[in-house]
């Protein structure tokens, strides 16, 4: 019988939320202040935003999500006081090919180190794999984001290419390195 | 300085929305081509939508992607088409994308010739600290050419692609700033 | 790495637009700020037209070839100036616009920091080969901090600029990245 009765959305300290429009930009705007998060999050050059500019990326992210449909976005909440913690997407989704991009981040320091963003990668691979129906998952991480290599290699992510000193930053090249996981290989591992 | 626009059987040139549009949109007819250039499923598309679309891409890309025909020398002919998406400004790298239209001239180094020209401009002009590329497995007349060329096997996307019932990897492949100027005593 | 956008008397931010109208109509009012600043006639222009101007910014969404922060101190989070960064990306070079609005904070050290977060900012997030800058000849304390930070002078365009009767010339400036990179060792990796 299918197990209908696991919440998708639901972990045990955090949750997959929608955008609040209100509180969420003040918050975020906070993380873009921080450039070793946003050096982590992201390979463009980090930049401060502005709560304005940051209403603004949510407007077209929506707008992207309804009309482009190959996106799937959430917001990571804790479960406490329901306040922003990070963001997770499944992006770049090809359909016919079942294959997406993951993207994920706990934005204040406060926050990180916890597990938080442990319980969103294995609530977003769930998601990926078991209702979204993806055959594969792939992640870009820069070389020096050893968090992130950790976090995804716990899950069973193998290094499939190393785009070799592809980014430059902070005084010199690193290389980017690209993540993949089988649909099967994630059944192999969550149902042994 | 020399022509760097010019290789030895082809030359890069504009892109004329009617002329590339009516040339695509039959191209886009022959599904074996469409499935070595790309991983979203075969489509067919009138000469007019195919226009349009070129028109928008031009105008909405303008700065970061640096797209030209290929054209051969002897005749003019118009042969295909070969684009530099600057992903990544701070990283300086680019992926480059090729396709040949005209299967007339695959398997005759045309492609290895417009691969080189297209290297030189993005590492002479663009001064671009590397190019990355993709290329599914069921291609290996594309990964000789790119082999020959200068670039490096970098790593797969296992079983990334779904056609014709079965699985293929996508190939990542990647050569650097300072390996094309060593190749081409510099 | 190092933190991009704090230093020890200031950190960087975007603005709202609202905040920034505020702040540039009221460093419009003094012409000496302007006049130091800039080569183009002094202005008055509303507050509202200038959100307007902000607002459409956020609009048009970022371009990789324009940078552009606030400036706030860290002691009281007043929004005191502003530098930004135009980059042509085919040479890989970048020219700075700085300028601190606030008055009181002229000659204290913070013109000389800011411009070291600029750099740092140029040279490892943005990987810029130079950067550029220009100043009036009028300008000396400009012309001093600027040196202080790294910049040499590469040449002056003569009488090109006319205020209050005189003719005055413009001063070019640059630095080079791996100029900048020596100044640092030992900054480099922490």
């Amino acid at each position: 019988m299918i197990d209908i009765q696991t919440q998708l959305f639901e972990g045990r300290d955090i949750r997959f939320g929608p955008i609040d429009y209100e509180k969420d930009p003040e918050i975020e705007t906070k993380w873009t202040h921080d450039s070793a998060f946003m050096r982590m999050y992201e390979i463009n050059p980090a930049r401060p935003l502005s709560a304005a500019i940051i209403k603004k990326q949510y407007e077209k992210l929506e707008k992207q999500v309804e009309e482009d449909k190959n996106l799937y976005h959430f917001m990571i909440r804790a479960k406490e006081d329901d306040r922003l913690i990070g963001r997770a997407a499944i992006q770049w989704i090809e359909w016919t090919n079942g294959n997406a991009w993951l993207h994920l981040g706990i934005g204040s320091a406060q926050d990180q180190r916890k597990g938080f963003g442990s319980q969103a990668l294995g609530m977003l691979m769930r998601f990926a794999f078991a209702e979204l129906n993806l055959f594969r998952l792939s992640a870009r991480i820069p070389e020096y984001n050893q968090a992130a290599i950790a976090l995804f290699s716990k899950f069973g992510f193998a290094e499939e290419v190393r785009r070799r000193q592809a980014l430059d930053r902070d005084g010199r090249r690193w290389d980017l390195i690209v993540f993949g996981l089988l649909n099967s290989e994630w059944q192999n591992q969550t149902r042994a | 300085m020399n022509d760097i626009l010019k290789g030895e059987f082809v030359r890069l040139s504009s892109i004329d929305p009617d002329e590339f549009g009516k040339a695509f949109s039959r191209w886009h007819r022959d599904s074996e081509f469409m499935r070595f250039l790309d991983s979203s499923p075969s489509q067919l598309q009138s000469q007019k939508g195919m226009q349009k679309s070129l028109e928008e891409d031009l105008e909405k890309q303008k700065n970061d992607r640096h797209w030209f025909t290929i054209r051969a020398l002897d005749d003019d002919k118009l042969l295909g088409d070969i684009d530099l998406s600057i992903y990544n400004w701070t990283g300086r790298d680019a992926f480059v994308g090729l396709g040949i239209g005209e299967r007339d001239f695959w398997g005759k180094g045309y492609g290895t010739d417009v691969m080189k020209v297209i290297l030189r401009y993005a590492f002479t002009e663009l001064n671009l600290q590397r190019l990355t590329l993709t290329v599914f497995e069921y291609n290996p007349r594309a990964v000789r050419a790119y082999e020959k060329t200068g670039f490096r096997h970098e790593g797969r996307l296992r079983q990334f692609l779904n056609r014709e019932g079965r699985r293929w990897d996508m190939l990542f492949m990647g050569i650097l700033r300072h390996e094309w100027m060593e190749q081409n005593g510099q | 790495m190092r933190d991009l956008f704090r230093g020890e008397l200031v950190r960087l931010t975007s603005e709202e637009p609202g905040l920034r109208a505020q702040a540039e109509a009221r460093w419009q009012r003094d012409t000496e700020f302007h006049r130091l600043a800039d080569s183009d006639p002094a202005q008055i222009i509303s507050e509202k037209k200038l959100k307007e101007w902000f607002e459409k910014q956020i609009e048009n969404g970022f371009k990789p070839d324009r940078y552009s922060f606030a400036v706030r101190t860290l002691a009281d989070d007043r929004h005191i100036a502003f530098f930004a960064l135009w980059l042509d990306l085919i040479h890989n070079e970048a020219w700075v616009g700085i300028g601190i609005g606030e008055r009181e904070f002229w000659g204290k050290g913070y013109g000389t920091e800011m411009m070291k977060l600029c750099l740092q900012y140029a040279f490892t997030e943005l990987n810029v080969h130079r950067v550029s800058l220009g100043l009036h000849e009028y300008n000396p304390r400009a012309l001093r901090s600027y040196q202080k930070a790294g910049f040499r002078m590469e040449g002056r365009t003569r009488q090109d600029l006319m205020r209050e009767g005189k003719r005055y010339d413009s001063l070019w400036m640059g630095i080079l990245r791996e100029e900048w990179m020596q100044m640092q060792t030992g900054d480099l990796h922490e």
